[in-house]
C-alpha cells in the first residue's frame, strides 16, 4: 500500500506540480475581485459553459482548450451585455443560458471523453500546453493587478468611478475575459464543472483574513495555488480524481479561515 | 467664462419630465446652492450634469475642468476587505495628501489608514468622501447634502474647511442643503428646484417668503426663520 503510494506519487512529475501552482494561483488572485463584485455565482455558472465548446474541438479533434475559450468569450460577452443593461434580472438568464449550455454540451460530447471534460484529468495536459499555460496564468495575474483598483472602486461606487472618467464596461469587459481564460485553462486540469470553485472559493477563503485589499487579493492567490498543488499530490496519494481533490482542499481552507475569524471574533 | 453652463436642461424618466428648463452657470470659485423639497429633483440634477443620467440640453464644461462629487451617500458595504489608506490607493489618491484634508475635517490620521473602511462612522466616512472629492485639486466641487449624518458641530466644521479651502484653491462649489442658514451663510448664488427652475440668483434677493412659498407650499414659514442679513454680511466681508 505505502509502496503503492509512493509510485503514485513519482508519477506526479514537477511539470503537473508548476502547472497546478500557476491556474491555482491565478485563478484565485483573478477570482478576488469576482467575490467582492458578488459575482461568484456568474463565474460558477460560466464555466459550465466551457464543456459544449470543448465537445465540439473534441470531435473534430482539435485541441480543447481552443473550443473551450471560444465558447467562453461567447457567454461572457453575453453576460457583460447584460450586466450593462441592468434592468433585466441577470442571475436568472445566466442560470438559464448557462444550464442550457451544460446541457447542450452533455447531449454532444463523445461518451468516452464527457466524464474527462466534466472533472478534467491532469494526465490529459499534454507538453505543448504546459507553456501556454504558465504565459497565461502570468498574463492574467498582471491584468489583474493592473485593474483591480478600477474595479474595485467601481464596486464601492459606480457613480463616482463614472465621475473619475474611469471607463467601467472597458475593465468590466477586461476583466471577464480573463474569467474566460482562466476557466478555459482550468478545465483540461480540474474540469468544467469544477473550475469556477477554484476561482471562488480561494477568495472566499481569504476575505476571512480581513484586513487590506493586498491580503486578501495576494491571499486568495496563495490560498488558490496552496490548495491547487496539495490536492494534486492528495490524488496521487490516494488514486482519486484531481479535479476534486483540489475542490475539498480549498473547501477545506475555507472553513479552517472561517473557523480562524469566528475565533479571532471571540478573542477580540 | 464660467466653469460650468446649463442650458434649458431636461431630464425625462421613463415619459415623466423629473425636472425640466434649467438654465444656469457657474464661475470659477463661486458657491451655487440648490434648495428644494424632497423629491424636486435635486439628487437628479447633480446626476444629469455628471452625465450620470441621460439628459436633454447642453451642459457644457469649461476646457480641462477637474471634477469632484461627494454623493448623498454611498452604501458602506461592512465585511469588505479595504482598508481607508486603500480606498484613496484605489482612487490613486496619495496617502500624504488624503492625510492633511482629513486632518484638517478633524480626523486623526494615526491608525486610520490601516482600519478598515467597514468600521467607519457615517459621519466619518462622509468626511473621507469629502478628502476623496478635494484631494485631487477639482475646479468644481458637486456635494450632494455633505453633511449628512454628521453632527452639528461636525457640519459647522465642514463648511468652515470648505470655505478655508476654498478660499486658497479658488474652486467653485455646487451644494445641495436642506439648511437655508448654510445657503445664506456660504452661498454667493442659489437656485430654488421644484421640478422646475423656480429662482437663481443672489440668497438675500431670491429667497423671498414669496419664492419660498412658491417652492415649499403653505408652511414655508418655517423655512425661513432667522437667516439674519448681519450674519450674511458678516461673511461676505471676513
Amino acid at each position: 500500500m505505502v509502496i503503492a503510494s509512493l509510485t503514485r506519487i513519482k508519477m506526479i512529475n514537477i511539470f503537473t506540480i508548476i502547472v497546478a501552482l500557476f491556474i491555482g494561483a491565478a485563478a484565485g488572485y483573478l477570482g478576488s475581485a469576482m467575490v467582492l463584485k458578488r459575482m461568484s455565482l456568474v463565474g460558477d455558472a460560466l464555466s459550465h459553459v466551457a464543456l459544449p465548446g470543448m465537445a465540439l474541438a473534441m470531435l473534430y479533434n482539435m485541441n480543447p482548450f481552443i473550443g473551450a475559450f471560444v465558447f467562453l468569450v461567447f457567454g461572457i460577452l453575453l453576460v457583460w451585455k447584460m450586466e450593462k443593461s441592468t434592468k433585466l434580472p441577470i442571475e436568472n438568464l445566466v442560470g438559464i443560458i448557462f444550464t442550457a449550455s451544460l446541457a447542450i454540451g452533455i447531449l454532444i460530447t463523445p461518451e468516452p471523453e464527457l466524464i474527462e471534460a466534466l472533472f478534467g484529468d491532469i494526465a490529459s495536459i499534454s507538453f505543448w500546453d504546459f507553456p501556454i499555460i504558465i504565459i497565461c496564468s502570468l498574463v492574467i495575474f498582471f491584468i489583474t493587478r493592473r485593474i483591480i483598483k478600477p474595479i474595485v472602486f467601481s464596486i464601492i461606487s459606480d457613480d463616482l468611478a463614472r465621475v473619475r472618467k474611469i471607463n467601467i464596461d472597458y475593465y468590466n469587459l477586461l476583466y471577464l475575459l480573463m474569467v474566460a481564460v482562466i476557466v478555459a485553462l482550468g478545465v483540461k486540469f480540474i474540469g468544467s464543472l469544477l473550475m469556477g470553485a477554484l476561482v471562488i472559493i480561494p477568495a472566499a477563503a481569504a476575505k476571512n483574513i480581513g484586513g487590506s485589499l493586498k491580503t486578501y487579493s495576494y491571499g486568495a492567490g496563495i490560498i488558490g495555488g496552496l490548495s491547487s498543488v496539495s490536492g494534486v499530490f492528495i490524488s496521487g496519494l490516494f488514486g482519486i480524481p484531481s479535479g476534486a481533490a483540489v475542490v475539498l482542499t480549498a473547501v477545506f481552507i475555507f472553513i479552517l479561515m472561517l473557523l480562524y475569524k469566528k475565533l479571532k471574533q471571540v478573542v477580540a | 467664462m464660467p466653469i460650468l453652463e446649463i442650458k434649458n436642461l431636461k431630464v425625462i424618466v421613463d415619459g415623466h419630465e423629473i425636472i425640466g428648463g434649467l438654465d444656469f452657470s457657474v464661475e470659477k470659485n463661486e458657491t451655487l446652492a440648490i434648495v428644494g423639497p424632497n423629491g424636486a429633483g435635486k439628487t437628479v440634477l447633480f446626476k444629469a450634469i455628471l452625465g450620470l443620467l441621460p439628459h436633454s440640453g447642453d451642459v457644457k464644461w469649461a476646457n480641462g475642468v477637474k471634477v469632484g462629487y461627494v454623493p448623498q451617500r454611498v452604501e458602506l458595504i461592512r465585511d469588505f476587505p479595504l482598508s481607508v489608506g486603500d480606498f484613496f490607493d484605489i482612487q490613486n489618491i496619495s496617502l500624504q495628501s488624503a492625510g492633511i484634508l482629513l486632518n484638517l475635517l478633524g480626523i486623526g490620521v494615526v491608525d486610520i489608514f490601516s482600519a478598515n473602511l467597514g468600521i467607519l462612522s457615517g459621519g466619518e466616512f462622509q468626511k473621507v468622501l469629502i478628502a476623496s472629492a478635494l484631494a485631487d485639486n477639482p475646479d468644481i466641487v458637486f456635494f450632494d447634502e455633505p453633511t449628512a449624518g454628521v453632527d452639528v458641530t461636525g457640519e459647522a466644521t465642514i463648511y468652515k474647511i470648505l470655505t478655508r479651502l476654498q478660499d486658497t484653491k479658488k474652486f467653485a462649489i455646487i451644494l445641495i442643503s436642506h439648511d437655508l442658514n448654510v445657503v445664506y451663510k456660504y452661498a454667493d448664488k442659489v437656485l430654488c428646484l421644484n421640478k422646475r427652475q423656480l429662482c437663481y440668483g443672489h440668497p438675500l434677493h431670491e429667497l423671498t417668503a414669496e419664492n419660498l412659498q412658491r417652492l415649499y407650499g403653505e408652511d414655508s414659514a418655517l423655512h425661513h426663520h432667522n437667516h439674519g442679513n448681519s450674519e450674511f454680511n458678516a461673511h461676505k466681508n471676513d
